[in-house]
């Protein structure tokens, strides 16, 4: 049931910006929620009104990047709180991908537990794959974890750096820590009859 | 070679090393409460997946609940949506659910040891950092995430690395009018709130043996403040005393069984530890914290430090610290006004500490224009604190005797500081904004201070007032 990820097809989002924190991402009243479904649709909430009362437009507001899975960001994005609302709002948002700088730590770990891939690139490259994205932003990116690369069509635009052991995770499906520890059924079994107080009245 | 009890509770639960380096460990026991839990049980659903073991799952609903009445369905909508949630996931996956209208609900971590559910030896999960408070049972019990929650749902395992283990110990008698929570407080300043980061701490030494259940609760609760994700007291004839007749204790024939394991988790004579500190009990005073971390306290008679007695690590967050609390360096922190007092919390908002209030408060009147409030830990405990007659001591001196909840200690219900208030408190954080007002103040210390604070208004030394009494 391991669900493998090795390639992220779709266009793509530029988000520019250092240390875009969680708070940013989904701003904190709404962490008092029931389930995570609605925080799609606020993600950036904030900073998408400030944009629009500014008189300009949001990337996530944009209507050319509305159906982008790939956020493209700059450095230490992700920074703050360790609550998953942030990740998952973006997950939920639709972005499947996230090509930065470098990712908060506690953000990072959030999202591969969801399989959303973060992967680093370097500052110049950052810029230069946000500046493709908005001068054409119908451009579909396929971000490839098996070489590791981003391409455009079967031109490969530039590396992708990532861990070996992540990206083993993504690529074998042991990403989803749910479906590992499922499999070790029988021996979660066998604990349980060892366990003396499981088997008190 | 010996082995802490950290490393056996571990070993006896260890499912499967992971290819991730991780260990699979079996939860014997998972806490839950409306605010974290929803959303674990949302992807359970989302995912088709069933609760493995839900005899093995406990819940109460604790953080939003209003505590001036209970009234169904309550005034703020979301927190009736959570406690709807819950109330549904416990039914649909049949979970035990204590329930407010059975008069059997209260904090979570109250809770699970009152029903006797937190024993000795067992791995406790629950989604809220304060879960090392069932260490004090000689339990392995740590906070976790929502995905986590989900994973001890499906499968009652969660993937996790093993901690090192650092001994604190603390010998000697304590003075008068020193608490559980000073020598918590005292703990934390001494080694840092960060200080505890990838340990899981022992307390140990002639004090903390010294101590009842309810103490080493207190010194547990706030080893996650120190930065300790676990911390645990070896289990002693006062454990088994304690557990002994609780409703989910084991019974009859079972019962000597439960102790021969119990003793033999505890640590050996001759473990190994990755660390030791040793403090002795006679230099600690009744603390009170000035800044915006739990380490940032002193002695009740101390001072509030000089910038430049601070590490320079650490002077960005003592000038903010000082900038938020609008306190100056090098002033004591006696005298200190306060406006609103708390009694209350997972730390301390059990029996004994309503008692060692109460003691303090006999006789006397709160400070006009303070807000002074008492929040029990649980419903069984204002039952039995009303049974011993200490609501009607409490509300005498002008005090507000609320329901069991969290209340004060992260306002996530009505019970809120206002702007700039400052509140001699008994809970466990005192971070920026924590107690609902976002320039709000907190000055944490035990309940007996809380209580001695509340009568004078000002911040004040409790042995003081116990000298007086005995005169
Ligand atoms: S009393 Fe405070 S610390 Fe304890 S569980 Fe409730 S909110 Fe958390």
């Amino acid at each position: 049931m391991l669900m493998k990820i090795d390639k992220i097809i779709g266009s793509a989002i530029p988000l520019k910006g250092n240390d875009i924190d969680t708070d940013r991402i989904i701003p904190a009243r709404f962490l008092k929620c029931v389930v995570f479904d609605g925080l799609g649709h606020h993600v950036f909430e904030d900073d998408r009104r400030e944009e629009k009362s500014r008189g300009s437009v949001h990337p996530f507001d944009h209507p050319e990047y509305k159906k982008g899975t790939i956020l493209v960001v700059n450095n230490n994005f992700g920074c703050g709180s360790s609550r998953e609302h942030a990740p998952q709002a973006l997950k939920r948002f639709g972005i499947k991908a996230i090509i930065g700088e470098s990712f908060a730590e506690i953000f990072f770990g959030n999202c591969l537990a969801l399989g959303v891939p973060c992967l680093r690139v370097g500052e110049k490259e950052a810029a230069l794959i946000q500046t493709m994205i908005e001068e054409k932003p119908s451009e579909q990116y396929t971000v490839d974890i098996s070489d590791l690369t981003l391409k455009k069509g079967k031109d490969v635009i530039c590396p992708l750096f990532m861990q070996g052991t992540v990206q083993e995770q993504f690529l074998s499906g042991t990403w989803d820590v749910t479906g590992i520890l499922l499999e070790n059924q029988s021996l979660i079994k066998q604990v349980a009859s060892r366990l003396p107080y499981l088997n008190w009245a | 070679m010996g082995k802490t009890l950290y490393e056996k509770v571990l070993e006896i639960h260890t499912v499967a090393k992971l290819p991730s380096g991780h260990l699979q460990l079996f939860v014997g026991t998972q806490l839950l409460h409306e605010v974290t839990s929803p959303q674990a049980f949302a992807m359970i659903r989302e995912r088709d997946l069933k609760v493995l073991y839900p005899s093995r799952n406990f819940a109460t609903a604790d953080h939003i609940i209003p505590t001036t009445s209970y009234q169904r369905p309550f005034a703020d909508t979301v927190a009736e949506e959570m406690m709807q949630a819950l109330e549904k996931n416990t039914a649909d996956f049949r979970i035990r659910f204590f329930d407010l209208e059975k008069e059997e609900g209260g904090i979570v971590h109250v809770i699970g040891p009152e029903q006797g559910i937190t024993q000795p030896g067992m791995t406790i999960t629950c989604g809220d950092s304060h879960t090392s408070t069932h260490g004090a049972f000689g339990a392995i019990a740590f906070g976790i995430g929502t995905s986590q929650i989900r994973d001890v749902l499906a499968t009652q395992t969660l993937s996790m690395e093993p901690l090192k283990v650092r001994q604190v110990r603390i010998e000697g008698k304590l003075n008068p009018g020193v608490y559980a929570k000073d020598v918590i407080l005292f703990v934390i300043n001494k080694l840092g709130v960060k200080g505890g980061v990838g340990y899981a701490y022992e307390f140990a030494g002639s004090t903390i043996e010294a101590m009842n259940m309810e103490e080493r609760m207190t010194i547990c609760n706030m080893a996650i403040e120190a930065g300790a994700r676990v911390g645990y007291v070896n289990p002693d004839q006062k454990t088994y005393d304690y557990l002994k007749g609780k409703p989910y204790a084991p019974k009859d024939k079972d019962w000597d069984k439960a102790v021969s394991f119990y003793e033999s988790v505890r640590t050996d004579p001759d473990a190994r530890f990755d660390d030791t500190v040793v403090f002795q009990a006679s230099s600690i005073e009744p603390m009170v914290t000035w800044g915006i971390t739990p380490g940032q306290s002193v002695a009740v008679t101390g001072n509030i430090p000089l910038a430049a007695s601070v590490p320079p690590g650490e002077q960005k967050l003592f000038k903010e610290a000082l900038e938020y609390m609008s306190f100056t360096e090098g002033t004591p922190i006696l005298g200190t006004p306060v406006d609103v007092a708390f009694i209350g919390s997972c730390t301390n908002g059990r029996l004994s500490d309503l008692e060692a209030a109460a003691e303090i408060v006999r006789g006397h009147q709160v400070k006009k224009g303070m807000l002074a409030l008492v929040v029990p830990g649980s419903q069984k405990i204002k039952r039995q604190a009303e049974q011993m007659g200490l609501h009607t001591i409490f509300k005498e001196a002008g005090f507000e005797w609320r329901e069991a909840g969290c209340s004060l200690c992260l306002a996530m219900n009505p019970d809120q500081l206002k702007g700039k208030q400052i509140s001699a408190s008994s809970s466990n954080r005192n971070f920026k904004g924590r107690q609902g007002s976002p320039t709000g103040r907190t000055l944490l210390m035990s309940p007996a201070m809380v209580a001695c604070a509340s009568i004078y208004g000002v911040v004040s030394d409790v042995r003081e007032l116990i000298q007086e009494r005995k005169k």
